[in-house]
């Protein structure tokens, strides 16, 4: 067994008098591309910001490579949303992607060449070397969404944590995207991605987290990302397009 | 001293009755805008309006002397007030729609260019003639102590104006905070609703001026609307319990300002609005911090309650005949610490839930506790069944600290549920737990 | 020199003052606009009043050390209690502040009140300063040959600290303030560089307002970081220019002080107000001519675009009209499946006729055309051309349509090209509605680069024809 890079233990959040999630339990061996998947107002956001202490829990125990989360801090890289930031800001790209690096820099000392070729570098893996110097407002939804993720790669994390880095950009970008977390897998790298589109959930990921307030399924993806399962994390209503794609995807296998 | 307080209070000098009127009046406008640019997230759109107003104020002066007019008379100040007011919205907007510049520094551009050129032109009229110009300053200060009848009449009808507007166009205005992307999208003139809201401002803004100064208008327009968002989630509930608070806050300063003439009247509106902020902010049945804090509480330890019971009860139904726990057994099977379990257990065992051996080791449930963790256990696993049978609609719905999941459902949902889970288990109604089935990993 | 009284003693001095306040607070503005809490400055100004008040009561003296650091301190607090209840109370950060603000201003009155006769504070000075005073009370420093003004050596340290901390902290304040959850994450802080900052902010208003009034501090602490946020796009450069912008400005409105009211017969008035008016004025001009955020450059390119796209509609216009001519020999006006199909020949193909076409008026469909004929797409049909050229045209004499030129045909063939590909595009993977293929494809028309149109026909698999029938011409294969 693979050694374990994120445990998550008996987690509930509650806002209000709301739960938002309960009992959510689940550990991720290292070296997996992670999808978690549910509805919307399942909880998805919520249950990264409270692994990565943003919000406060009501009980439970997170632990990433066996440690508090805040003792793995330098392990763990986060790539938000992509409206949490403010895109106006006077900064280009290099400039955003040249911040995943600050920690190692260290306090005031400045930005040297080798910082900033690895930046570049770091840009040309997501494919928008070219555009280093473009103010960030400028580039398109994809191109910003490419940025942050080669920020969270000159972290050098080993456990990654991003939220919805697929919505909402373009086909190209979405190849460019998951091209880079298979290579990521491929160094080691263990990434946790919540998804939205169900239908590439079993080209992308080899493991899944169905989640829906709580965990109605986790393990490898061809175990659990079952119809059963989708629908017990989806409700009745995406039974039938659940079972196109399904039928799809046999055809496409051809069984 | 209690015959002067009386006398205060029962309104029988004509002067205290005019200033009390007046500001309570301008104290009720004033929280009722002050809602509306609250929810606008342009709070101290005032802020930057009063500033503004100055240079209008000192070049109608400037321009009413050099004519030959009297440069003091009132409504030429105000009107000047007024343009220039205007003009410093118009900037505003022009910035905000025109370039990436935030809300925030917009009115603080204004706010300072303007008040710049304001106390330039200042500057020149105290070179014109000394004795003429000293009342301008009581736009920066007030004069409330000194306000007549025809200026409290002056704020009673533009006050008057205000809350028309505002209740007349609630509706629009409302769709403006909320969402201008759709109240343009369906046809609204937002620019024309902004400017109306923004003028109501302004009108409150410069009649609040020259009677309580510059810097304790803004706190007019700022303060009971934030006191009331602590009391409320509603618009309308709002807008009412904002303009009571500025009255109130307004009667009270000026009342004890007439009493204890030496404290500024001003400043004793501002600090009793403020003490009305501190008690909402304390104490606000909506969002007050005591009460969230409380209520947040409250809610931990009843999710630690619910744990621990349906953790006792699970166990029990696993192995009916077992008699009681050990204190280890409990602390493996969940995340808590020995502290908070230790804790939870002595709270359980005053509730009466749980009985302890001598070395307070083992525990066992009472009667009571079982009837308790019975019910939690059921609704657990209604709550649990629920997400699944209607995984689509439930995270909106759901609601486990209702007491009853029947509060939160429809009769008929919960009948399915139960024959649901009759049907899986038979009489005992109490399912399998759902994760014991293992699904997945 | 400068055709005004001006005396480097006293008006030196004063400038000196004014631009050390403006950059010491531009430093800082510079990083409160991006946080949005631009109005800060104003709030903490006003709310130093009880801190001034409060220090006299306790020290019972008026030694500016004491009135300092109660000043500050009450600053300081302004930033954490509004902190405090915007986020313990949900409280939106401009009505937190402004609660905090003029609850503390009030209370700062009523102390002034109360203690009156033990306290000489004139409240007026807090908020306008004494800019012209600062030449009167020199400190002889050790090393000057010459006495400085206190106020100025006040402000040198305090421009000194803000320099440091911005020039060390770059790093961290760019981080922090673009992305403050990656910043905690990365080991800075987030919440000590923004109390730092906070203090900073406080000191620099009290140090500021002590000797030239809080409506400067205010003025330049907001507006000379946003005019340079309008003219760049890069953090460094923004810092870099705000400075520059203020220190200028404060030059320029002590100059405006003297000058302006000279013209109207009065004396000269006062310099801080006129220095923050100056800033505006900066900001106006960066407002209207800033090369990319500026309303001018931004109007004139709109118009340029506008312009450009009227001179290709009515190329293409014209190279459709040659087509439809073309394919029913000389008689578009029956050519079956055009989209300008015209039934009144006479009247069709002059200038008018283009300008209904185009939904636009004759002037500009007459100046498009001389600008096409400048730039040699088209040439005026000369007399020898008679009417074998474009047939269509015998409507009416001086109102006659240009014909293309051989260039002009070609670029018009690229942009129908473009258009037709689009509309191809459009029908096939789009599935967009017929009637509003044509209005869509008009607009993308103008914007499709040759790479772009080497997908589309990729896409399409390359067609022949587009959806409405008629042909996809191709430049390269003609």
């Amino acid at each position: 067994m693979d050694p374990i890079a994120l445990s998550v233990d008996d987690l509930t959040v509650a806002y209000h008098r709301k739960p938002v999630i309960w009992d959510v339990e689940f550990d991720i061996p290292q070296g997996k591309l992670v999808g978690i998947v549910g509805p919307n107002g399942a909880g998805k956001s919520t249950l990264l910001k409270a692994i990565m202490d943003l919000i406060p829990r009501a009980s439970g125990r997170v632990e990433v490579f066996g440690k508090p989360y805040h003792q793995s801090l330098h392990r763990v890289g986060y790539v938000p949303q992509r409206e949490s930031v403010d895109w106006d800001f006077p900064v280009d790209a290099l400039d955003v992607v040249t911040m995943g690096l600050y920690r190692r820099v260290g306090w005031c000392l400045p930005i040297r060449k080798k910082h900033r070729d690895a930046a570049r570098e770091a840009l040309a893996r997501v494919g928008i070397a070219d555009l280093a110097h473009r103010q960030i407002s400028q580039l398109s939804g994809g191109q910003q969404q490419r940025t942050f993720l080669a920020r969270a790669l000159v972290q050098d994390a080993d456990l990654y944590l991003m939220d919805e880095p697929l919505a909402a950009v373009d086909a190209a970008t979405e190849a460019a995207i998951v091209e880079l977390l298979k290579q990521m897998q491929a160094d080691g790298k263990t990434a946790v991605v919540i998804h939205h589109d169900l239908q590439s959930v079993p080209d992308y990921f080899d493991h899944v987290v169905l989640l829906n307030m709580r965990v109605v399924a986790t393990g490898r993806t061809q175990d659990v990302f079952t119809n059963e399962n989708l629908q017990k994390t989806y409700g009745g209503r995406l039974t039938l397009l659940d079972e196109a794609t399904e039928a799809m995807r046999r055809r496409e296998r051809g069984i | 001293m209690s015959e002067h307080l009386w006398r205060v209070l029962s309104l029988q000098d004509h002067n205290t009755r005019v200033v009390i009127f007046g500001t309570a009046i301008l104290g009720f406008a004033a929280g009722l805008v002050g809602c509306l640019t609250l929810l606008r997230r342009r709070a101290l759109v005032g802020d930057a309006l009063a500033h503004a107003a100055l240079p209008g104020i000192a070049g109608a002066f400037l321009v009413a002397t050099a004519l030959g007019y009297d440069g003091k008379s009132l409504p030429l100040l105000l009107a000047g007030a007024t343009v220039s007011g205007l003009f410093g919205i118009v900037s505003i907007l022009l910035i905000r729609r025109m370039t990436r510049i935030k809300e925030d520094a917009a009115l603080g551009i204004v706010l300072s260019v303007f008040f710049g050129l304001g106390v330039a032109m200042l500057g020149i009229v105290t070179q014109m003639n000394r004795g003429n110009a000293a009342g301008l300053e009581s736009f920066i200060y007030g004069k409330t102590a000194t306000m007549t009848e025809s200026d409290a009449r002056l704020i009673a009808t533009a006050s008057a104006l205000c809350v028309l507007v505002c209740i007349a166009l609630l509706k629009e205005l409302k769709l403006l905070c909320f969402d201008e992307a759709f109240a343009g999208a369906r046809g609204y003139p937002v620019v024309l609703l902004d400017i109306v809201l923004m003028s109501v401002v302004v009108v409150v803004t410069i009649v609040g001026l020259q009677a309580v100064g510059l810097v304790l208008v803004i706190a007019l327009l700022v303060i009971p609307a934030a006191s009331a968002r602590f009391w409320t989630d509603r618009l309308v509930v709002m807008m009412v319990i904002a303009s009571l608070l500025g009255m109130t806050g307004s009667f009270v300063g000026a009342a004890v300002s007439a009493m204890l003439p030496r404290l500024p009247s001003g400043a004793m509106i501002v600090l009793a609005a403020g003490l009305g902020f501190l008690v909402s902010f304390l104490i606000g049945t909506q969002r007050g911090v005591l009460v969230r804090f409380w209520r947040r509480r409250q809610l931990n330890e009843s999710i630690d309650h619910q744990h621990l019971l349906r953790e006792l009860y699970e166990i029990f139904e696993h192995d009916p005949d077992r008699v009681s726990v050990p204190y280890e057994e409990l602390l493996e099977r969940r995340s808590w610490s020995r502290k908070r379990l230790r804790r939870m257990l002595e709270q359980a065992s005053r509730n009466g839930w749980i009985t302890e051996n001598v070395s307070k080791m083992e525990f066992a449930l009472t009667d009571r506790g079982e009837t308790e963790a019975k019910r939690l256990t059921r609704r657990h696993r209604l709550w649990e069944l629920y997400l699944i049978r209607y995984a689509d609609i439930a995270p909106q719905r759901v609601d486990r600290d209702a007491d009853a999941i029947e509060h939160v459902l429809e009769p008929e949902i919960v009948a399915e549920l139960e024959t649901l889970l009759d049907k899986e288990l038979g009489k005992t109604r109490m399912p399998d737990d759902p994760h014991a089935g293992g699904v997945g990993s | 020199m400068m055709g005004f009284d001006w005396n480097w003693q006293l008006d030196g001095w004063i400038v000196a003052a004014g631009m050390l306040c403006a950059v010491a607070s531009s430093l800082l503005g510079c990083f409160l606009l991006l946080r949005r809490m631009s109005l800060l400055g104003d709030a903490i100004s006003h709310a130093v009043l009880p801190g001034l008040a409060g220090a006299f009561l306790i020290s019972g003296s008026r030694s500016s050390v004491w009135m300092f650091v109660g000043a500050v301190i009450v600053g300081v607090l302004t930033a954490l209690l509004s902190d405090f209840i915007h986020h313990r109370g949900q409280v939106d950060e401009g009505a937190s502040m402004g609660v905090v603000f003029t609850t503390l201003f009030a209370s700062g009155l009523l102390m002034i009140v109360v203690a009156a006769d033990r306290v000489d504070l004139d409240p007026g000075c807090v908020l306008y300063g004494a800019i012209e005073q600062t030449p009167l009370d020199k400190w002889e420093v050790p090393g000057l040959p010459f006495a400085v003004p206190r106020v100025v050596v006040v402000l040198s340290i305090v421009t000194l600290v803000n320099a440091l901390f911005v020039g060390l902290f770059f790093k961290e304040l760019k981080i922090s303030t673009f992305d403050a959850a990656l910043a905690t994450a990365s080991g800075f802080s987030a919440n000590l560089i923004h109390y730092v900052l906070m203090t900073l902010v406080a000191i620099t208003a009290v140090a500021c307002f002590e000797s030239v009034g809080n409506i400067l501090v205010v003025a330049m602490l907001i507006v000379p970081p946003a005019t340079a946020y309008l003219l760049t796009n890069r953090l460094r450069t923004m810092v870099i220019l705000s400075c520059l912008i203020a220190a200028v400005s404060a030059w320029g409105g002590h100059v405006m002080a003297i000058v302006v009211p000279s013209w109207f017969g009065f004396r000269s008035t006062t310099t801080a107000g006129m220095m923050s008016v100056a800033t505006g004025v900066a900001f106006m001009v960066a407002f209207l001519f800033a090369p990319q955020q500026g309303f001018l450059p931004r109007w004139v390119r709109q118009q340029w675009l506008r312009w450009t796209i009227l001179a290709d509609d009515v190329l293409t216009l014209l190279y459709r009209i040659e087509e439809s001519a073309r394919e029913v020999g000389g008689h578009p006006a029956t050519a079956p499946g055009s989209a300008f199909a015209v039934t009144a020949a006479p009247l069709a193909q002059t200038v008018p006729w283009v300008a209904e076409t185009l939904l636009t008026n004759r002037l500009a469909v007459k100046w498009a055309m001389r600008y096409l004929t400048w730039r040699g797409r088209v040439r005026p049909v000369s007399a020898k051309d008679g009417g074998a050229d474009s047939g269509p045209a015998e409507g009416g004499g001086e109102a006659r349509l240009p014909v293309l030129t051989e260039v002009g045909r070609r670029e018009a063939e690229t942009i129908v090209r473009s258009h037709r590909l689009w509309e191809q595009y459009l029908v096939t993977k789009v599935d967009v509605a017929e009637e509003r293929l044509h209005a869509k494809a008009d607009r993308l028309e103008h914007f499709t680069d040759r790479e772009m149109q080497d997908q589309l026909d990729e896409q399409t698999d390359s067609p022949s024809i587009d959806p409405h029938g008629r042909p996809i011409p191709n430049p390269d294969q003609p």
